[in-house]
């Protein structure tokens, strides 16, 4: 029984970090029909700024107060809200209309971050820096839960609570809804779309960022294979839950993170080759994902 | 599946008759020929490749630029000719060069054997895997690919059979393959076999693309309801192109073993397809050349920036310039994101005169490849 509680939190605990990465990704495909390749490079230099305020404002320790790891978070957050404008300002908008040339643009963007990301801090993992809480365990039902697991459970609750309100109740929110829906209308009806599209990026961005500092501490170190690593992970997830739907991405997550733990439980090393199972399952039966209607 | 007019064909030999295309031709002969010379030219290279042109280090890395060169045609049959962005194309390149060293090395099969049974996976798995993906379209087919993909990357990594040698790769055991495949001093072999290969690949690509099957996945491309629309299903002939891309993709893995004399994971890797896709796009998609003068391009450049950044003028530079321009894949992604952005034809678009640019571009010139269907029709 403690084995299965185990398994079922670490698993929502994984699941709510593919949700972090895939979160934006889904809301940038939503409204843009942009695969942004990019996501992972958002994800890992807002995960190496987290970790550099860590490791140099605050005197190089593994160990930080949990309102210095605020700040680390903060940090990482608006590290990947500004780069997701900058992407969109620079590289996206100049190719408005070219929806492959987009993708494009975005996957020489992984190549220059990850080159630059190398060049800087080297290929080595940097340990990232954590309040002492989140490296002690918590027993639950005679589970013995590492905390972390419930960090990530809680940043992604937050974040699709968050997101959800933000689009039903703001009127940036209704816009993006709207142009989901039907661009060429919201257009049509006098709304520039464009100012949308920059909003998502930066939105997007800014959970990537999130999911890269928390990523930094599910697995206690960063390195500059991290944001390829996850972006194939939040790909599935995002395809698995229907393209552009949050709430189909969070689900898919769940399901995902859960799947992976069991599986790798029983069959040590299985997990992996159960969630591509698992997405070309629901892709043959479903081809447009579990909550998507169209493509 | 092929409906063979007799008008097709006529205006395929009168077109191949003009001068112009004799010219062509000449000058493509010559270049082969100039290409086959090169283990007997022992020139300076000006520190452009790692040794005097006839060395085996140099042999070796031009035999990889062919090689990748021929890899990333395949690709463009896909991607640039019928429009199919798939994300698992290292699968079948990693298939061959994994089936052949495991059939050598492994099971110790002699060397046409071994031949013979990577062909047969050349057949059968983009077979399957092509039978299932098509059945998606559009974004779902590059996530189907690339899930299938990843699976054989994680087959290959945690190898459960002990025969992938797993993270480290596995490396080659020559002890069944002929003479001339072996050793520093038959590199050259080894070349002229990567070059076979290349015209090989480059031959089939030519000719098929142009045939009336690859008029039809270019009009795929164009507009794949139309083409069903005109009696023509474009579930066979996409599965068509996927098969002749993966197969060939697979024969490049085998000369790829062969020269490098070992396996990596890496080349199973998603983001040893994205290489690919900067590869073709930087050439320029949908073109003839445009792939090969991509791939050779690159992996000139991946190979030889490494060394240049090594070298004493660098170790002068301020470290703001330094540390980028170290990274081959800083530059080769600002090279890339600079042609998408304002090359969007590729380089091979700089060497033609008419600017076959547009609107969409990225995936070729459409506009010519529309014109000639439509003439065609007539």
């Amino acid at each position: 029984m403690s084995t299965i509680t185990l398994l079922a939190i670490t698993g929502i605990g994984l699941g709510g970090l593919y949700f972090l990465v895939a979160a934006g990704l889904a809301l940038i495909f939503g409204l843009m029909r942009v695969l942004n390749f990019a996501h992972g490079a958002f994800l890992l230099l807002g995960a190496y700024f987290g970790w550099l305020l860590g490791a140099h404002l605050f005197g190089a320790a593994v160990t930080i107060t949990t309102l210095q790891f605020i700040a680390v978070l903060v940090v990482a957050t608006l590290t990947g809200a500004v780069v997701g404008t900058l992407t969109e300002l620079l590289l996206i908008r100049p190719l408005y209309r070219r929806e492959i040339a987009q993708v494009l643009v975005t996957v020489g963007l992984t190549l220059v971050i990850g080159a630059l990301v190398v060049g800087i801090w080297g290929a080595e993992p940097k340990p990232f820096p954590a309040p002492a809480w989140v490296h002690q365990t918590t027993n639950v039902l005679g589970a013995t839960v590492p905390n972390s697991r419930f960090l990530l459970i809680g940043a992604a609750l937050a974040v699709l609570v968050g997101l959800q309100l933000f689009l039903r109740y703001t009127r940036y929110g209704l816009i993006v809804r709207a142009g989901v829906e039907n661009r060429t209308m919201v257009s049509a009806m006098g709304i520039d779309v464009r100012r949308a599209f920059t909003l998502v990026f930066a939105l997007g961005g800014a959970v990537a960022g999130l999911g890269g500092a928390l990523a930094g501490v599910y697995f206690g170190a960063v390195s500059p294979d991290l944001g390829n690593v996850l972006l194939i992970d939040a790909f599935i997830v995002v395809v698995i839950g229907g393209l552009g739907s949050i709430s189909g991405a969070a689900l898919a997550a769940l399901a995902v993170g859960l799947l992976q733990q069991f599986a790798n439980y029983y069959v040590v090393g299985i997990g992996d080759l159960a969630i591509v199972l698992l997405l070309v399952a629901v892709l043959l039966v479903r081809p447009h994902g579990m909550a998507g209607t169209a493509a | 599946m092929t409906r063979r007019t007799p008008t097709a064909t006529h205006t395929a030999a009168a077109e191949s008759m003009s001068p112009r295309r004799r010219l062509q031709w000449a000058a493509l002969l010559a270049l082969v020929a100039v290409l086959v010379l090169v283990p007997f030219l022992d020139l300076p290279t000006a520190g452009l490749l790692p040794d005097r042109l006839n060395a085996p280090g140099t042999l070796q890395l031009l035999g990889l630029c062919l090689i990748f060169g021929a890899l990333a045609m395949t690709y463009d049959l896909l991607f640039g000719f019928t429009g199919l962005l798939s994300f698992g194309h290292a699968l079948f390149f990693a298939a061959g060069a994994y089936t052949f060293a495991i059939a050598v090395s492994v099971l110790h099969l002699s060397g046409p054997m071994a031949l013979g049974f990577t062909l047969a996976v050349a057949l059968l798995l983009p077979l399957a895997v092509g039978a299932v993906s098509l059945r998606t379209r559009g974004i779902a087919f590059a996530m189907v690919t690339l899930a299938f993909a990843q699976a054989g990357a994680v087959i290959v990594g945690q190898d459960p059979w002990h025969a992938t040698g797993g993270e480290l790769g596995l490396g080659m055991v020559y002890a069944r393959l002929p003479d001339f495949l072996v050793g520093v001093a038959n590199t050259r072999y080894l070349y002229w076999l990567s070059l076979g290969l290349l015209v090989v690949v480059a031959g089939v690509v030519w000719w098929v693309s142009a045939s009336v099957t690859g008029r039809v996945w270019q009009a795929i491309r164009e507009n794949e309801g139309r083409v069903q629309i005109l009696g023509l299903r474009p579930y066979t002939f996409k599965l068509l192109a996927f098969v002749t891309a993966s197969f060939l993709a697979t024969l490049c893995g085998v000369a790829y073993v062969l020269l490098i004399g070992g396996t990596n994971p890496a080349i199973i890797s998603a983001q040893f397809t994205l290489t690919l896709l900067v590869m073709v796009v930087l050439g320029g998609a949908g073109t003839r050349w445009g792939a090969l003068v991509g791939g050779v391009v690159y992996t000139l450049l991946d190979q030889r920036l490494v060394a240049l950044a090594g070298s004493h003028a660098w170790a002068t530079m301020p470290a703001p310039l330094r540390v980028p321009l170290s990274q081959p894949l800083f530059i080769l992604g600002v090279v890339f994101i600079l042609v998408v952005l304002f090359r969007p034809a590729g380089i091979v678009s700089l060497f033609q005169p008419k600017p076959s640019t547009g609107p969409g571009a990225a995936s070729g010139p459409p506009g010519r490849w529309r014109q000639r269907l439509r003439r065609r029709q007539r």
